[in-house]
């Protein structure tokens, strides 16, 4: 009983970080109708960024710092490449982000190398901040969960009630209309690339010191990022929260519990064969929930797609 | 019109208001291809130019497959790789169980044996992922891509882990006295492969069904007012395509007698993406010419750079923003010219911007090895080798030359640059034609 | 339009595979390992031991045969099987007679299948392969070939070092296993239930499981129940990022006990451990660093670490591989004739430069060596690895581990 607890704190930390990159996303999403594959790619340079301020100015102003670059240089990126690309179509945009994220990993291993970084956690937030039965949870992961939470109600506040948030609303829906009002719509939309992959930054500076700061770390998180926007809905915010979430609470409790496929097979009704190490289908029976944890969300996708290709929460098809 | 490229729409560039494999109408350039195929192990016959060539041949087969949907078929898929790796894990073991019975199978018509299965596994997926186009099939299939990339760890008795599986060749029925245990022997048996499914990909772009992939691709609504059900369109596209990715796969099991997880992973459905789109989807001949392309960067550049991946991802990235056609639309665009007769007037042009642009890249390039030799390499190992030149990369004078060398040539490339803009439209201009 | 194109990029081909054509009095090693790519750190530092083991022992030494050189060539095989099978040809053609790889079991795999095929069909080129660091115990057992040496103890061998440890401590009453789902992982596994419950048959396995590998974003969960299940100890096979992300996981949130691995080391991990790891992480390797076993040894390490500061000698055992290639190939007198240094090869015995005996069975070409368990800290370093301060300290040592383990392995010799 006091792993549940547990397991859902771990859970919501993994959901949230997910969210805060999937938040980036899917706002770059419903503006321009873009998948950005290189978001990832803006989360690990994030980490990198970090790190190398924190080894001159401290991990806060690494907090600070990071993700701004991450955002000026997303920015960048909207202006002088998928501007440019965007008048090809759908397909080289994406096909564009998607060699933008081969060309961040080169770069990042020709600045940095390829070895793991040792980007630590602040000793401020290291030690642990209470403890339920044995299992200790350290403070940098409240820490977490206290971040991200404060984005997500800034980022709804700004979107919802302030009126930059009104016209980024509006340029979503009906860009034309909004640009004869006389707004203007491309720096808009760099603005919100801007922002969403400094969302990915920040992402990238807190996570760094946990999950490892590698060369790697972009293409362990890239395709989940799209599984979450997908499930949750394109371009919805409330759907990439809940599918952040979702995923992170069902990985959790797949990997937490050792359900076995043999105990499913023989609950419907299905008897172990006999000499098991025979059998073609030995390799089905001896499944158990942690070792396809981290690939439930594919198959989550795949299903959400077939029966409802609007995912959780999305409006229009995507 | 209606296969005017998809990508590249602009109506002023008359390469693309061509029809796209019109240039390959007649049979010539199927019989210059076949004879080159059958010259080349005489031009190159080490067992390595063999390989490489016969891996060239595979890419070219997987990525002309690959181009049936997103050139002809306007569906973009991220987990391609599994229909190849799926084909080929069959033949692997078909292959064994050739050597295990003795039955009297020769090698030759194993392929066909991958791209059954390849098919089968396109026709069981297809049914339900290509009720749409767009972001649904593209996600879709990578959804699926990642889990059988996944299973191939799991499901050992099939896959065989991430050591994967293996067999011998040269145990098949002789085949007219073969057994193709030498690379020669393979060689031919992959070329004849690859003109039979290169012809049969053509072939079906010009039957009725390749054709409405072509107009269900650029506009779905319309083939459903013609009659045609877009879906069923695209599912014959793709099951078609898995078919020549199963063969791709059959060939691979042939020619390395082994196939492991990373026949089915994404990176190797993003590679095959790459190639395609280095290539230039539009044309049919595209996929050929980034399958060499790629397989000369990969296997020839890794041997001489290490950072050959950043190469890789720089042309790319470079090919997406300045020429969305790939290769082959720049080659194409040249057509024109030539049929008004006016190609010899951008000969000079070509050769002032041109020469200096690519000295200009080889220096860039050049100054990113120096720095990369100046952070990386061992402490007194100062001495590299740039373009058969040998110096020292912490003193000065390298990096002067260098740097004088690649701005003078960017200077010049940029000086020059007009007159070729100009040139280019005085040639694509016919005489006394409007402008 | 595109035969023009064609001939031109076969041009660059040709002109690229025959740029370097084989000197008669250099003796190549093709070193295939990744060189690019995530993996690409492992393998540039296994390079720079390679090129400074050869010139090193070897060169400055007079070379072999009288006069000849060793050459390192370097192949990028990007941790692909496939990619290692092509840069296996193109060294063969180059007249490369010795092949030298370690990273993934899996491209060994395949290497060592290609080269038995190659050897079998063109006996005028054959050629050795000289693993050095992988680690599947089949490659010296079901899958084992004459043209296979191996240099690292296999992970049945180390395993059966790590429990022979264990099996002294008798304050671990619980084990934990927790591997990658592939090969390595469960031979480790297998490896592991089958050592602890002959040797010390009242230590309970509290757990068992296999997490896919490389893909694992947050190991928290599977740290919280190896926590939950009251383990004294927890054995693992993980490397690269899946070994950094398990261990720190698992000690951030609440474990203190030891935490017996195979690959935790260098490569930036020292560093990323730190302070973190001191006094649980357990390695079980080859190869004593620290405490240096010898001036030899201490003069080389400080040679290298002038020359690669940032470098570290992570792989011991390349200087075995050079050594012991160097005395083959002076025994048959011909660098050449590769039937006559595999048979020098085997049986030989050597002694090391970081120390000990060892000796390759020539029942399966498996080099018998000693194995060491070391502990990560910062006490008591000579030599750190990522400049970290924190390094390897030998705590046990199993002289000539199983020496007498049986093996499934049938040779076949030419």
């Amino acid at each position: 009983m006091d792993l549940i607890l547990v397991n859902i704190i771990d859970g919501l930390v993994t959901g949230l970080l997910l969210f805060m990159l999937s938040a980036g996303l899917t706002l770059i999403f419903s503006m321009m109708g873009v998948l950005n594959f290189a978001h990832a790619s803006f989360y690990m340079l994030g980490a990198y960024f970090a790190y190398q301020i924190s080894l001159a100015l401290g991990f806060w102003m690494g907090l600070l710092i990071a993700p701004l670059i991450v955002g000026v240089m997303g920015a960048g990126v909207e202006r002088y490449g998928l501007r440019r690309v965007h008048q090809y179509g759908h397909v080289p945009e994406l096909i564009f982000t998607f060699g933008l994220a081969l060309l961040i990993e080169e770069l990042v291993q020709f600045i940095w190398g390829k070895n793991q970084m040792p980007y630590q956690v602040p000793d401020v937030l290291n030690f642990t901040a209470f403890a339920i039965a044995g299992n200790s949870i350290p403070a940098y992961k409240i820490f977490m969960i206290f971040i991200s939470v404060a984005i997500f109600i800034g980022l709804l506040y700004v979107l919802t009630r302030t009126r930059v948030g009104m016209i980024i609303q509006a340029a979503l829906s009906y860009p034309r209309t909004v640009e004869s009002l006389g707004h203007n719509v491309p720096l808009i939309f760099m603005g919100v690339f801007g922002v969403g992959t400094a969302l990915a930054g920040v992402a990238g500076v807190i996570a760094g010191p946990v999950l490892g700061t590698f060369p790697g770390m972009a293409f362990v998180l890239g395709s989940i990022v799209f599984v979450t926007i997908v499930i949750g809905g394109l371009g919805s915010l409330w759907g990439a929260l809940v599918a952040s979430l979702l995923i992170g609470w069902v990985t959790t409790f797949a990997k937490s519990y050792n359900i076995a496929m043999s105990d499913i097979l023989n609950g419907i009704g299905f008897s172990t064969p006999e000499n098991l190490s025979d059998s073609l289908w030995r390799d089905l029976w001896t499944v158990t929930s942690p070792q396809i944890a981290d690939i439930l969300p594919y198959i989550l996708m795949v299903l959400i797609l077939i029966f409802r290709p609007y995912g959780l929460f999305g409006k229009r098809d995507a | 019109m209606s296969e005017q490229d998809q990508i590249t729409t602009d109506p002023t560039k008359p390469a693309q208001r061509m029809r796209a494999g019109s240039m390959t109408i007649s049979a010539t350039p199927w019989i210059i291809a076949a004879v080159l195929l059958i010259a080349m192990p005489y031009l190159f016959p080490s067992r390595s130019a063999l390989t490489i060539m016969n891996q060239m041949s595979i890419t070219i087969v997987f990525a002309l497959a690959y181009n049936m949907l997103l050139g002809q078929g306007g569906m973009l898929s991220f987990g391609h790789a599994v229909y190849m790796g799926v084909g080929g894990f069959v033949a692997v073991h078909v292959m064994n169980l050739i050597s295990d019975t003795g039955a009297p199978f020769p090698m030759p018509f194993l392929p066909i044996v991958g791209g059954l299965f390849g098919m089968g596994l396109a026709m069981i997926v297809g049914s339900f992922s290509t009720r749409s186009a767009g972001t649904v099939f593209a996600m879709i299939s990578l959804g699926v891509g990642e889990l059988i990339a996944a299973c191939s760890v799991i499901i050992v008795v099939f896959f065989g882990g991430e050591e994967g599986v293996s067999g011998y060749r040269d145990e098949g029925l002789p085949f007219f006295g073969f057994d193709f245990a030498q690379q020669i022997e393979v060689y031919y048996l992959i070329a004849a492969w690859l003109m039979i499914s290169a012809l049969l990909m053509y072939l079906y772009s010009r039957t009725p069904i390749g054709r409405m992939a072509n107009a269900v691709r650029d506009n779905p609504e319309r083939a459903e007012f013609l009659g045609y059900s877009a879906r069923w369109v695209r599912y014959y596209s793709f099951a078609a395509s898995g078919f020549f990715a199963g063969i791709a796969g059959g060939l691979f099991a042939i020619n390395y007698e082994i196939l492991t997880e990373e026949n089915l992973n994404t990176a190797s459905s993003g590679v095959i993406l790459l190639v395609t789109f280095l290539g230039g989807v539009g044309f049919f001949f595209g996929p050929i010419i980034g399958a060499i392309a790629f397989t000369l960067l990969q296997t020839v550049l890794s041997l001489h750079t290490e950072l050959w991946a950043f190469y890789a991802g720089v042309l790319f990235v470079a090919t997406v923003m300045f020429f969305p056609g790939g290769l082959a639309g720049l080659i194409m665009m040249h057509v024109p010219v030539f049929q008004i007769g006016k190609a010899k007037q951008l000969v000079l042009p070509y050769f002032k911007t041109l020469i200096p642009g690519a000295v200009a890249v080889l220096g860039v390039s050049a100054l990113v090895e120096m720095t990369f030799h100046y952070r990386h390499a061992a402490t007194g190992d100062n001495e590299m080798t740039v373009f058969w030149t040998t110096f020292d990369s912490h003193a000065i004078l390298p990096w002067v030359i260098a740097l004088v060398v690649t701005f003078g040539a960017l200077y010049l490339t940029r000086l020059n640059a007009p007159s070729l803009r100009e040139a280019w439209a005085e040639a694509n201009t016919p005489d006394g034609g409007a402008a | 339009m595109r035969n023009p194109i064609k001939f031109g990029l076969v041009a660059a081909l040709a002109a690229s595979v025959s740029a370097s054509a084989a000197m008669a009095d250099t003796v190549k090693i093709a070193f295939i390992d990744p060189l690019s790519g995530p993996f690409a750190g492992t393998g540039t530092n296994g390079l720079h031991q390679y090129e400074f083991a050869a010139d090193r022992l070897v060169n400055e030494a007079g070379g072999v045969l009288g006069g000849d050189m060793f050459e390192i060539v370097a192949f990028d095989n990007k941790i692909s099987p496939k990619e290692s099978l092509i840069q296996l040809q193109v060294a063969i053609d180059q007249g490369i007679r010795y092949i030298a790889q370690g990273n993934s079991s899996g491209v060994a795999n395949a290497l060592t299948e290609a080269i038995e095929k190659h050897n079998r069909r063109n006996p005028d080129d054959r050629v050795l392969f000289l693993n050095y660091s992988a680690v599947d115990p089949a490659l010296t057992n079901d899958k084992c070939n004459f043209w296979h040496f191996r240099f690292d103890a296999n992970a049945d061998i180390k395993m059966d070092a790590l429990t022979d440890v264990m099996a002294g401590d008798d304050s671990i009453k619980k084990v934990y296993i927790i591997g990658q789902d592939y090969s390595f992982g469960k031979a480790v596994a297998a490896a592991a239930v089958k050592n602890i419950s002959e040797k010390r048959p009242d230590i309970e396995i509290v757990g068992n499981e296999l997490h896919p590998i490389g893909k694992v974003k947050d190991f928290t969960p599977y740290a919280r129940k190896i926590v939950s299940s009251g383990a004294d100890a927890v054995i693992t096979g993980n490397w690269g990022a899946d070994m950094l992300g398990l261990g720190k996981s698992v000690l951030e949130n609440g474990y203190t006990g030891p935490i017996f691995t195979y690959y935790a080391a260098a490569d930036g991990i020292t560093a990323a451990f730190g302070e973190t790891g001191k006094g649980s992480l357990r390695l079980v390797a080859e190869g004593q660093i620290n405490p240096p076993v010898s001036m030899r040894a201490t003069e080389y390490y400080n040679a290298f670490k002038e020359k690669y500061p940032e470098g570290n000698i992570s792989q011991a055992r390349i200087t075995n591989v050079i050594e012991m290639l160097a005395k083959a190939i002076n025994e048959a007198g011909s660098a050449t004739d590769v039937v006559a240094v595999a048979n020098a090869l085997e049986g030989m015995e050597h002694e090391g430069l970081w120390g000990g005996k060892m000796m390759m069975r020539p029942q399966d070409h498996q080099l018998i060596q000693d194995v060491h368990i070391h502990a990560h800290t910062d006490d008591g370093i000579t030599f750190d690895y990522d400049n970290s301060g924190f390094g390897l300290v030998v705590e046990n040592t199993v002289t000539m581990a199983a020496m007498d383990s049986p093996t499934t392995c049938e040779m076949k010799r030419p």
